[in-house]
């Protein structure tokens, strides 16, 4: 299993979609090959053609706010010690996380289709509230897949979703968060997929969705890499680019132009929901050893049981709590390219204290994961060391959980 | 494929009535329950579908996923299914069965194990719902050689190229979905226009047996007699729940369903 230079990860895919020979592909009905298909082909088309490049450069200036902005953590540095913590805070985007990339690229997609409808899951209501806004943008009709603990955990977010005049459908089934969502989404499109577009909140899913939303997020790393040479003159000789994962799109999103770099020059580090420290669940299929299954259409490692019967997952952080993983990310670890690690939810909230005290910045419970990392490992490394985290959601959403956990005051 | 499937299509036809088969989840409510069910519905379906459960069906509406649901919680086992269908053949061998479930179940059995156990139950046949062509094509061979029909899945968004290769690729009995829907949906398209998409199916190759399935219920099959076949299963898996729910006897009121569905398709 290698990884190629010069052709960007989200295209170095068998025939069948498989990347590395055994991870995504598209599992699916047999009632989802043709629009599979054909969202396929247009989007194979759609980026290639000028006109919708521009349009989409357009929006994620205009609408989205590109580029977000890139700083130094001068305080939280001084604190730790040892290597320069940087953050590119992707929360400032317009709804405040880097899912409003994939969301917009989506509502062009489905415009350019000439559907009317468009159909989502979210977990942490994220991905919800952005297509709802995305929708509403570009004048689609908007229904949201949400888990109804996911409901209850993030209201904020799905406040806003109602807003924006997305109805939002309670996934009872199943532990009633994300996975369900997923496959009551992917049902609903099953049904309706002759007048429906749907997007896949994540780099997940057959292997179209995963490409798309790489393909939307990859921006966070194109405007990092002009910032790192504006800022820096050059590409600096140590740098760790630390992220969350669940699905793993902001993480694809934020590597996929250093994806090229030496390791030695550039590690990437993925880091995934380990739950709460007494729990036996997490949602770490990469940095905890999963064996490969299939989950909503693609081969990836996924927390299942022996017979394949796909697991509850447990986290504080609703966008990270999910089962399986990216095929893409999958294939960053077996080619050891990445390195995943997992943050416990106890580590996340300290993190997000630790952060929130010392820096002008409120990082949602996701990328507080990958803060914990950073918080970990920079008293260790040397001052040249430049660790960038990607803060990639704005913790209002976190209102209620942060709260209830550490009191009043927050 | 001189299959026990073929022949049961080709003994039915003789009786000039579409072939019945029906669909409940191995172990639904029970592992005992779930056989004397297939047991005792089996004395009126020509052919029995048995799902082997999965937590995350994503094709599979409300009942069945109540009755995948049940069936897990209740402690079933890939191992269990097997044996559930090789009791259910020790009794009634010749009536076809075929497994039916997604492939993440297969695949962490493994795939070659799987077969072997299914050869050793006597499974006559597999749909596997995730598993589309062409991908399907290395495991259809691999069931061919086992002499297990592996069942190909068209549906009303197949193209006309598509439909082709698949039929060329498939085994005894194919299987149509008659409309964009989950299991268990209300047939939103008419029985009219259902036969239509399925006769061109059939002028494709008159020697393939084509059934038709998801919408079907006691209300809907008479108009669809038509057919080679008909698969019942959300319709079963609705009244399995309702007894449990009333405290009624599951075998008795689902032989009951099947039987006024067999009676209807005389």
């Amino acid at each position: 299993m290698k990884l190629k230079k010069k052709i960007p990860l989200i295209d170095q895919h068998d025939r069948y979609g498989f990347w590395g020979g055994k991870f995504g592909g598209s599992y699916i009905p047999e009632t989802l090959k043709k629009p599979v298909e054909d969202l396929t082909r247009e989007f194979s088309k759609l980026r290639n053609n000028k006109k919708f490049l521009k349009k989409r450069d357009y929006y994620f200036k205009n609408y989205i706010g590109s580029p977000t902005s890139f700083v130094k953590l001068e305080n939280l540095s001084n604190h730790l010690g040892g290597a320069q913590i940087w953050a590119k805070v992707v929360s400032e985007a317009n709804g405040g996380a880097h899912k409003i990339y994939n969301a917009t690229v989506h509502a062009l997609i489905c415009k350019a289709m000439g559907k009317k409808y468009i159909v989502g899951d979210t977990g942490a209501g994220y991905a919800g509230k952005m297509l709802s806004m995305a929708a509403k943008k570009f004048g689609l009709k908007c229904k949201i897949f949400m888990g109804a603990k996911d409901i209850k955990r993030q209201k904020p977010n799905c406040d806003a979703m109602r807003k924006n005049g997305a109805e939002i459908v309670p996934v009872y089934s199943g532990s009633q968060t994300l996975v369900d969502a997923v496959s009551e989404c992917m049902r609903y499109w099953v049904s309706n997929c002759d007048t429906t577009h749907m997007c896949v909140g994540s780099t997940v899913g057959p292997n179209i969705f995963v490409k798309i939303c790489g393909w939307s997020t990859a921006q966070i790393s194109r405007e990092l890499k002009i910032q790192i040479k504006q800022e820096f003159k050059k590409i600096p000789k140590k740098i760790k680019l630390i992220n969350c994962v669940g699905g793993g799109s902001s993480a694809y999103g934020f590597w996929s132009e250093f994806i090229d770099f030496n390791k030695s020059q550039i590690e990437l580090i993925g880091v995934e929901a380990g739950g709460p420290k007494k729990s036996k669940l997490h949602a770490a299929p990469l940095s905890r050893n999963a064996k490969i299954g299939i989950l909503h259409g693609a081969a990836s490692y996924v927390c299942q049981n022996n017979e394949g019967q796909i697991n509850d997952t447990e986290s504080i952080s609703a966008g990270l709590d999910y089962p399986g993983v990216s095929p893409i990310h999958c294939f960053l670890k077996d080619t050891k390219r990445a390195r995943y690690t997992y943050a416990t939810d106890e580590e996340a909230l300290k993190a997000h204290v630790m952060v929130t005290k010392f820096e002008k910045l409120n990082p949602s419970l996701e990328p507080s994961h990958a803060f914990a990392e950073a918080i970990k490992i920079a008293p260790q490394l040397s001052k040249d060391t430049i660790i960038i985290v990607n803060s990639c959601g704005d913790a209002k959403k976190d209102r209620d959980i942060l709260r209830e956990r550490l009191g009043k005051n927050k | 494929m001189n299959s026990l499937i073929s022949k049961t299509f080709l003994t039915v036809k003789k009786e000039n009535r579409p072939v019945l088969l029906t669909y409940t989840v191995a172990g639904d409510n029970t592992k005992k329950k779930s056989l004397e069910i297939l047991k005792s519905i089996s004395n009126y379906a020509d052919i029995c579908e048995l799902g082997f459960p999965h937590n995350t069906p994503i094709a599979d509406g409300g009942q069945i996923q109540t009755s995948a649901y049940r069936a897990i919680k209740n402690g079933i086992k890939i191992n269990d299914v097997f044996s559930i269908a090789k009791n259910f053949k020790k009794i009634k061998k010749n009536k076809p069965i075929i497994l039916m479930g997604y492939f993440n179940m297969i695949y962490q059995y493994n795939e070659n194990k799987f077969l072997e156990k299914c050869k050793k139950s006597k499974v006559d046949g597999l749909i596997v719902v995730d598993l589309p062509y062409p991908e399907n094509k290395n495991f259809a061979s691999k069931c061919k050689k086992k002499g297990i029909n592996f069942i190909q899945l068209v549906s009303p968004t197949t193209s006309k190229i598509r439909l082709k290769k698949i039929i060329k690729d498939s085994h005894d009995m194919i299987y149509y979905i008659s409309m964009l829907s989950t299991t268990g949906g209300k047939l939103k398209v008419s029985p009219k226009k259902i036969l239509e998409k399925y006769n061109k199916i059939k002028k494709q190759n008159k020697s393939k047996n084509v059934v038709i399935g998801f919408g079907i219920t006691e209300k809907t099959i008479q108009s669809l007699k038509k057919a080679d076949g008909l698969v019942v299963g959300s319709a079963i898996c609705k009244e399995i729940s309702r007894s449990i729910e009333k405290r009624q006897n599951a075998v008795t009121n689902v032989t009951n369903i099947v039987k006024r569905l067999k009676n209807k398709i005389q």
